[in-house]
């Protein structure tokens, strides 16, 4: 039995006594594929600061609202990196806790504010806006070969399989330097990683046992035969003692920019077709209105109510948030960037998707020091996808009732299982 | 009017840059760039979309300079 402060609006010193295990179970259940749960809109409104019972039974608090979540998401002192030793909250049912309690650490990143901010300096060349438009033709390419295949024959086709998993998995392993023969494991060990309780510790052990071995080999091979990707750039430096990277950090990064590049996108074009399909004015608006296709994009990021699990972080002091309440050290939160996507407070019309929304300050890439470092890349495989679509098939439309959409049960980063379309 | 940035807390999301290519451009670590500090009325609104829209919050416009 624990003792919890409850602190929501209007009863700020009720204290009651209450086990975790009737804390509510998050993340909630969605309402449907793309309807955001029932609960954020209550919680904005009644319960900004909300006790949770994580997967791994542990509990936690959760950040609703959009100027709470973007103090602590700009906040330099905390970041995800959940130290069960400091008190943190396991994140996942399995026993090292998940991705968020054993990456970071492995990078030494998280270290000091310096340390991530040189990592990211010196990654972040990789992910320039200039950089990553430059790479548009290539993506469109291969988005166009996808596509060659898949209308090859009549649909209707599951582009989740198809074409939205195969084109950001080419992507970020062009980046990386990653040979194509070699990319079809990526998907298991992605989902060991991003899964909250379906594999056990031995067998994410394994998993991980096994991608780590395939990437120090990845890196043997880069030293002995460079090329012009982010992995033969960093081992380089290694190589050369520069003291800012070590091998297990080129692995490190390797590994997480693989994770990222691959589920994140993946999901989230699935995500913007379906929201874009489900409503077909959306899509006729678009065919019509090729100057929409940047704000679609924005608006399909805000509006994504899949997002998954948000984000931890570990809160290492005392914090005041935007209205005053204080959060106390040791506690660790989980902020909802989707939830916050949709509050009206920030947001005119808020549950309205609206293709032609600007500014749109939404948090789906996260904000401060640690927001999305592919964020530029996200954008333009976001924008190539959904111009080379409305450009080769105008006429498509979902095959399946949008309440039929299933949502990927069990992960971190929310998606859909399946996808069909025809054209 | 005059456009200014931090560069130390910037984090080299590129947004900036993909908004208001005439203002903004990111060096070799991805860090901010200015490229034009007193950008023209037709810069406006990409310059505001750029403000609000940067995840550090590093840009900020002096009305009065």
């Amino acid at each position: 039995m624990l003792r919890y402060r409850l602190d929501c609006r209007g009863f700020p010193h009720l204290e009651v006594t209450v086990s975790t295990e009737t804390l509510p179970p998050y993340p909630f259940p969605m309402r449907s594929a793309l309807e955001p749960p029932e609960q954020w809109a209550e919680l904005r409104a009644q319960c900004p600061v909300a006790h949770v019972r994580l997967a791994s039974g542990d509990s936690a608090t959760l950040l609703t609202r959009y100027d709470d979540v973007r103090a602590v998401l700009s906040d330099p002192r905390f970041t995800r990196q959940l130290d069960a030793a400091a008190g943190a909250a396991r994140v996942t049912a399995n026993e090292s806790g998940g991705v968020f309690a054993s990456s970071a650490d492995q990078m030494g990143v998280l270290d000091s504010r310096e340390s991530h901010q040189q990592w990211r300096r010196l990654v972040g060349a990789t992910f320039t806006a200039k950089r990553v438009q430059a790479l548009a033709p290539g993506m469109l390419a291969k988005a166009e070969e996808l596509l060659d295949g898949l209308t090859a024959a009549d649909g209707p086709v599951d582009l989740v399989s198809a074409f939205n998993f195969p084109l950001p998995i080419w992507v970020i392993c062009e980046l990386l330097g990653v040979p194509e023969s070699d990319r079809s494991s990526f998907g298991h060990w992605s989902d060991t990683m991003m899964s909250l309780s379906r594999f056990t510790q031995a067998e994410i052990d394994t998993a991980q046992a096994d991608f780590a071995g395939y990437l120090g080999g990845l890196v043997a091979s880069k030293r002995e035969t460079p090329g012009d990707d982010l992995v033969s750039a960093l081992i380089a430096l290694v190589d050369a003692a520069d003291p800012r990277v070590t091998e297990p950090m080129v692995i490190a990064t390797a590994r997480g920019l693989l994770v990222a590049g691959h589920e994140t996108t993946a999901n989230m074009i699935g995500k913007m077709l379906a929201m874009l399909l489900s409503d077909r004015s959306r899509w006729e608006a678009l065919v019509a209105d090729r100057s929409l296709v940047r704000n679609a994009v924005e608006e399909v990021l805000r509006f994504d109510a899949n997002a998954g699990f948000g984000l931890p972080r570990f809160i290492s002091e005392d914090l005041e948030l935007p209205d005053s309440t204080t959060i106390p050290a040791g506690t660790t939160v989980v902020v909802s960037m989707a939830s916050a996507n949709r509050d009206e407070e920030a947001f005119a019309a808020a549950d309205s998707m609206d293709l032609t929304r600007s500014p749109n300050p939404h948090l789906a890439f996260g904000a401060g020091p640690h927001s999305c470092m592919g964020q530029a890349l996200a954008r333009t495989e976001l924008q190539v996808v959904l111009e080379v679509l409305l450009d080769r098939l105008p006429a498509l439309e979902l095959a399946v009732d949008p309440a039929m959409l299933r949502t990927r049960e069990d992960m971190l980063v929310g998606g859909l299982v399946e996808l069909p379309v025809r054209w | 009017m005059k456009v200014n940035v931090d560069r130390h807390a910037c984090c080299g999301a590129g947004q900036c840059v993909m908004l208001a290519p005439d203002i903004f451009d990111q060096d070799d670590e991805g860090i901010v760039v200015l490229l034009d500090d007193r950008p023209g009325e037709d810069q406006e609104h990409a310059l505001q979309e750029a403000v609000s829209m940067c995840p550090t919050g590093v840009i900020w416009v002096d009305r009065s300079a």
